[in-house]
């Protein structure tokens, strides 16, 4: 089977090949991506519920965790509604403008020091590009609803987005600055030593201020004032039923897993493990313990957890912002101290300080 | 050098589809949607020249930024669009005129007499690792250092002075000042009082 796949591969045109490996390598990316989203949807009611003393979903499968699966097919069979009075197109189109930006940033993430989709020199150029374009959904959502309360939500969302973008801009900056590429393998790289060469140490005001601009450019809470349940129904997708809803669910979540990912390569060493430098050579050698010591993909799927584990946190802890404090928190707290933050970086780069920057 | 030309025409097709779209299309907030993608179009015609800084900076500033804040504007205007149709005829003459001599002027210019192979050799296709942004930092930084930072100021007095303009004082005017609400103690905000047990009336 595996040798009559091999001849009949190697017949294809080099184009065709090429293709179809890059179409393999997607798949591999989208599907466990996907399945992650629908559990983290389970796990964030699980979670919530428990810190709210509450059982969560547990009636659908054993101890609930058909739950997901059961929602799926529930939103799949929905009927999509159009309003009257929308304009159709661009209300179907902005579902699909919402998850593709949230799929495509994969492209670049490096899993391992090896596993990357894309390994492009503007990597993290390109990811702040594309995750800036997943504004469009929600706006053009809004619009096309022909809906008060959607706009609103629209509006909301296009301001807040426009906020803390040069928040998390400038943030990025510092990373680039520390990393001296916007490659994310190099930045990686430049990361390795031990736990407290990871940039989330020489750069921890830039590190909090993108963590929590993450937060807010995924609409989630506290600064989920687009959706804002209690004020205006649920914000841009009020008028969205079915599949059409399930596709901004689906990106949204995706959105949250990309940016917790993106922490994770910037600030926490990516795919590095934190025992590298305390463990001698020979430790690393053991068959079975010494790869899971040693760097790998593991790490960083453990790393992004925990930044998953932190989007739920937030939500079961804050209120929600008013939207004139996150307003204020954007642009006169936030703003100023990434700026603060990049003369320091730059003078601690041109003197060289050890042990982060006395390599270059 | 097949598929590069394909990709070209694709995207080159595109550009003109949207910007031709932009202004045909009645309703603005459409016109603005096309706009997004003539520039997102144009940025992948950059990708194909190799410069690639550029083309991710268009999608992130004028894509990513400065479009949201146009959409954010036309959404919220109230345009009457018979209004806006109302002098058509009366313009056309004077709008072709001016149109025809923009045309003809870009013709000399940027005809292919400026800019044919003869003028311009084609560029020379950059092995992978090529990386277009430490070019453009290092002649932005070295060659042109002045230029650019006199841009920075430029800019920098434009948004100091847009905001003076626009800014205005009302003194009577209530607002919160959310330093003061974050550094309040309890004690100055509740009194702990002493008393006996009233009777009840």
């Amino acid at each position: 089977m595996i040798e009559w796949i091999q001849s009949t591969f190697g017949l294809l045109p080099e184009m065709v090949q090429t293709v179809v490996i890059i179409l393999l390598k997607i798949f591999a990316i989208v599907v466990p991506l996907m399945l992650v989203v629908a559990y983290y949807t389970f796990g964030e009611r699980k979670i919530i519920g428990a810190m709210q003393v509450r059982l969560g979903p547990n009636r659908v499968g054993p101890r609930g965790w058909l739950q997901p699966i059961a929602d799926a097919m529930k939103l799949i069979f929905k009927e999509i509604v159009i309003p009257s009075g929308s304009n159709k197109y661009l209300f179907l189109i902005a579902p699909v403008l919402s998850i593709g930006p949230a799929l495509a940033a994969w492209a670049v993430i490096p899993f391992d020091a090896e596993m990357v989709l894309a390994d492009i020199n503007a990597g993290l150029l390109y990811v702040l590009a594309i995750t800036s374009l997943g504004v469009y959904g929600v706006i053009i959502a809004g619009w096309a609803s022909n809906s008060k309360y959607a706009l609103l939500g629209a509006m909301r969302s296009a301001a807040q987005i426009v906020a803390y973008e040069i928040a998390m801009g400038f943030a990025l900056v510092g990373v680039l600055m520390a990393g001296g590429s916007l490659n994310l393998g190099v930045i990686v790289n430049a990361q390795s030593g031990s736990l407290l060469h990871w940039f989330w140490l020489p750069l921890f005001p830039l590190f909090v201020v993108y963590f929590i601009s993450a937060v807010a450019e995924t609409n989630r809470a506290p600064f989920d004032v687009a959706e804002g349940e209690s004020e205006i129904v649920a914000g841009f997708h009020v008028e969205y039923s079915g599949m059409a809803f399930a596709v901004f669910f689906l990106a949204e979540y995706a959105n949250m897993i990309l940016v917790s990912a993106l922490a994770a390569v910037m600030f926490l060493g990516g795919w590095l493990s934190p025992f590298e430098g305390l463990l001698p050579d020979s430790v690393l050698e053991i068959p079975v313990l010494g790869a899971l010591l040693g760097g790998g993909i593991h790490w960083f799927l453990i790393k992004t957890a925990a930044f998953m584990f932190s989007f739920l946190w937030f939500r079961a802890t804050f209120p929600r912002y008013r939207y004139d404090q996150i307003m204020r928190l954007g642009w006169k707290v936030f703003i100023p101290i990434t700026i603060v933050w990049l003369l320091v970086v730059g003078i601690a780069i041109l003197s060289g300080l050890p042990p982060w920057f006395d390599a270059a | 050098m097949g598929t590069e030309k394909i990709l070209f025409y694709i995207f080159a097709t595109v550009v003109v589809f949207g910007a031709s779209m932009v202004i045909t299309v009645r309703n603005p907030v459409r016109a603005a949607l096309f706009l997004v993608l003539t520039f997102f179009a144009s940025s992948a015609i950059w990708l194909l020249l190799e410069a690639e800084f550029l083309a991710i900076v268009l999608v992130l500033v004028y894509v990513g930024a400065v479009m949201v804040l146009f959409l954010f504007v036309v959404m919220m205007l109230d345009i009457n669009l018979a209004r806006l149709k109302a002098g058509f005829i009366s313009y056309l003459p004077v709008g072709l005129g001016v149109a025809i001599t923009m045309l003809v002027i870009m013709v000399m210019i940027v005809g292919p007499q400026n800019f044919g192979l003869e003028e311009y050799l084609a560029p020379v296709r950059h092995v992978a690792s090529y990386d277009n942004t430490r070019e453009l930092g290092g002649l932005l930084y070295t060659v042109y250092v002045y230029p650019f930072e006199i841009a920075a100021v430029i800019l920098l007095v434009a948004i100091v002075a847009a905001i003076v303009l626009t800014l205005r004082r009302r003194p009577n005017t209530l607002h919160q000042k959310p330093e003061e609400q974050i550094a309040v103690k309890s004690v100055e905000r509740v009194r702990k009082v002493k008393m006996r047990a009233e009777e009840r009336k």
